[in-house]
């Protein structure tokens, strides 16, 4: 009979960039049931709607956001055979090539690692609550909600 | 109860949070922003497009038509933008 999967989770929120290769050593010191492990780093860009990016400010709710984060990665742990998840959001001021988010996901196969990763991201971005304010040559504002974000989470939707 | 406010609301309200004490006829975070919209110009900007705005009680995402009773912090602000 196969053990139960025991999936451990980091969350964090912090200033600081970090190191995928750090990140994904720690999900999978010690372990031998792992099999695949999924990287997704989200990264500063210099350009959006052809205005160049001099720089992106992140802003968040405390303590919800965390909170957020972490019932969707539950819920993850619910819908796939996940061996370990890590879930990093900086925030701050940042630069177009900066590091912003970074989601590892691991599982014994790559399937699992692949969709929780995407459905993790999905999730993030429509409903963990952090806002981007661009600055650019046109000036400074807010980054409008894109709607192709909220139907990329929408499919993740269970009937 | 506690009141905060994020992102572009944060900037058009002047302020993060605050402690409010609305009147007892207010039951949902719909007529909450109605309330909070008749305070000043401000707030009335802040909430100009209220179908834009999302709410949470304590720290949970809710629709415009949760009930606010017994609420401890209640937040506003703008579509989330992150990841």
């Amino acid at each position: 009979m196969a053990s139960p999967v025991t999936c451990s989770v980091t969350i964090r929120i912090q200033e600081d960039d970090f190191d995928i290769a750090r990140e994904i050593a720690l999900l999978t010191k010690s372990r031998t049931d792992i099999g695949a492990v999924v990287s997704f780093s989200g990264i500063c860009r210099a350009d959006e709607d052809s205005a160049n990016i001099a720089a992106l400010t992140l802003e968040h709710y405390p303590d919800m956001a965390e909170e957020e984060i972490r019932r969707h990665v539950d819920e993850a742990i619910s819908r796939w055979p996940l061996n370990g998840v890590t879930v990093i959001h900086r925030v701050g001021r940042f630069m177009p090539g900066d590091n912003i988010v970074l989601v590892l996901t691991a599982s014994q196969h790559r399937q699992a690692a692949f969709l929780a990763a995407e459905f993790l991201m999905d999730y993030l971005k429509t409903s963990a609550p952090f806002w981007k304010k661009e600055e650019s040559e046109a000036g400074t504002g807010w980054v409008e909600a894109q709607a192709r974000d909220d139907e990329a989470a929408a499919r993740w939707t269970r009937s | 109860m506690k009141v905060k406010y994020f992102a572009w609301v944060r900037e058009r309200v002047g302020k993060a949070e605050e402690t409010i004490e609305p009147p007892a006829t207010v039951h949902t975070v719909a007529e909450l922003i109605a309330w909070l919209s008749s305070r000043s110009e401000a707030y009335a900007y802040a909430f100009e497009k209220p179908k834009v705005i999302r709410a949470a009680i304590d720290r949970a995402h809710v629709k415009s038509d949760a009930t606010i009773t017994g609420a401890r912090e209640i937040a506003f602000f703008p579509p989330m933008t992150g990841g």
